[in-house]
């Protein structure tokens, strides 16, 4: 079994219905490493996202996480992914505290935890506010707190950055971003803030892997094709 | 089981903070046994029609909490939540049968009183013991039903309509069984002891239904 590296992809293909949204996708993240998923809407940024989450089976090619091959052995990892995507994945009626115990109860997590996440991200005068009443930064805040609460070794984010305001930014940026030393696999709308994070870069289009490399590799012209 | 309570006791906080399934179901059953009350002109009712009456009503009253079972699961991402969690997915079909087990204890604890006012025959309170029996048998089979048929139909667009369509087939053996075993329980002067075979039935219904929900319902878990 290979633990040295954390994702290991070959031939990853998925379909929804007639449509293919990932064909044939191979790559290879090391521990530690960041890898930047880049392509515009509908490119199949989130698919992978999900697939790696083990939310998703894939329909064709391998893929292994820690060495684990999925869906197969997806129970074997689920507690070491953590996953921020585009929902937010907490109650709306309950507060922020209440849904950070659910989630540290669900992961066995000392509820400890709980409180040290709300400070990390800003939200302890908040936390017992419900959901529903919070602005969509402050459930971003919660959201980067529910995806590190159990301290993931891999963390997928989607996006992770929308709705933040610049100082937000900077008190997540210890949890989720580089300086965390978690392995990452990252989207963004923003190519040029994901490849200054990157070490290695997917950059998809139509579901299709058009640049499988390191950022300095990654040319003017393939970085624009991916974005038309 | 740790995982369900959490679940469950997670379900009774919102449902407590909402107020959006119980008292729906409160109020069908009320209101359909003021309906019936008017619309037979009777002060009593007895026997089969006296049960079928009460089992019907809590059935559809039943189906209110089928619906809205897992839409938040669904709608605030729940059960992705719930799959990156490193726990066995059956948890999820307990802690939402016991939640819906629950739900219809509680409806109960209303509608009861009120088909006594309504349309009850007046020796129900010796009868009662064995009523409850019945109905938290009943309830049982609903809960397990009820939630297998909402995994599913919770998937869909039509889900509102998928709940009955599905689950209403799925619990007629149990509303045959619980009407034919209240009926001699729902007439004047009516003993305490409950009719056995339509107890073994229900039993057997409920115990068959909840392995096979077990043995399926992580695969409805699956996207």
């Amino acid at each position: 079994m290979d633990d040295t590296n954390v994702i290991e992809l070959e031939g990853l293909t998925r379909h929804f219905g007639e449509r293919t949204v990932l064909r044939e996708v191979s790559l290879r993240l090391a521990r530690g490493q960041t890898l930047a998923v880049l392509g515009r809407n509908g490119a199949g940024k989130s698919t992978l996202l999900r697939i790696l989450a083990t939310l998703l089976r894939p329909h064709a090619g391998t893929v292994r996480l820690f060495g684990e091959p999925l869906p197969r052995e997806g129970w074997k990892v689920r507690g070491r992914v953590g996953l921020l995507g585009h929902e937010p994945l907490l109650y709306r009626d309950l507060t922020g505290r209440e849904n950070l115990v659910y989630h540290a109860r669900l992961h066995r997590v000392q509820p400890e935890r709980v409180q040290e996440v709300l400070l990390a991200v800003g939200m302890q005068e908040r936390a017992d506010d419900p959901v529903r009443a919070l602005s969509r930064g402050m459930v971003q805040r919660l959201t980067v707190a529910r995806a590190v609460l159990h301290r993931p070794e891999l963390l997928l984010l989607d996006e992770p950055r929308s709705n933040l305001d610049p100082a937000a930014e900077e008190l997540v940026e210890p949890l989720i971003g580089r300086a965390s030393g978690v392995t990452r696999v990252l989207t963004s709308h923003d190519p040029s803030a994901a490849l200054a994070e990157a070490a290695l870069v997917l950059g998809l289009s139509g579901g299709r892997a058009v640049y499988v490399g390191p950022p300095a590799g990654l040319d003017e012209a393939t970085l624009g094709s991916l974005y038309r | 089981m740790r995982t369900a309570a959490t679940i469950l006791r997670k379900d009774l906080r919102v449902e407590l903070r909402t107020l959006e399934t119980v008292p729906s179901m409160w109020l069908l059953a009320i209101t359909t046994f003021v309906i019936f009350h008017f619309g037979l002109g009777r002060d009593t009712l007895r026997g089969q029609l006296a049960a079928g009456v009460l089992t019907v009503t809590l059935l559809f009253a039943g189906m209110l909490a089928i619906n809205r079972l897992f839409v938040a699961e669904r709608e605030q991402g729940g059960f992705d939540a719930f799959l990156l969690a490193p726990v066995d997915r059956t948890a999820m079909f307990f802690a939402k049968t016991g939640a819906l087990f629950l739900f219809l204890v509680a409806t109960e604890v209303v509608a009861l009183p009120a088909f006594a006012l309504l349309l009850a025959p007046p020796s129900l309170g010796s009868s009662l013991p064995a009523v409850l029996l019945f109905l938290a048998l009943a309830d049982l089979g609903v809960a397990v039903i009820g939630t297998f048929v909402s995994a599913i139909a919770v998937h869909t667009r039509a889900r509102d309509l998928i709940g009955p369509i599905l689950g209403l087939p799925l619990l007629l053996p149990a509303l045959i069984a619980t009407a034919r075993g209240l009926a001699p329980l729902l007439v004047p002067g009516a003993g305490g002891s409950p009719p056995a075979k339509w107890l073994a039935v229900l039993a057997l219904y409920d115990l068959v239904n909840a392995l096979l929900a077990v043995g399926l319902f992580d695969f409805l878990l699956e996207e």
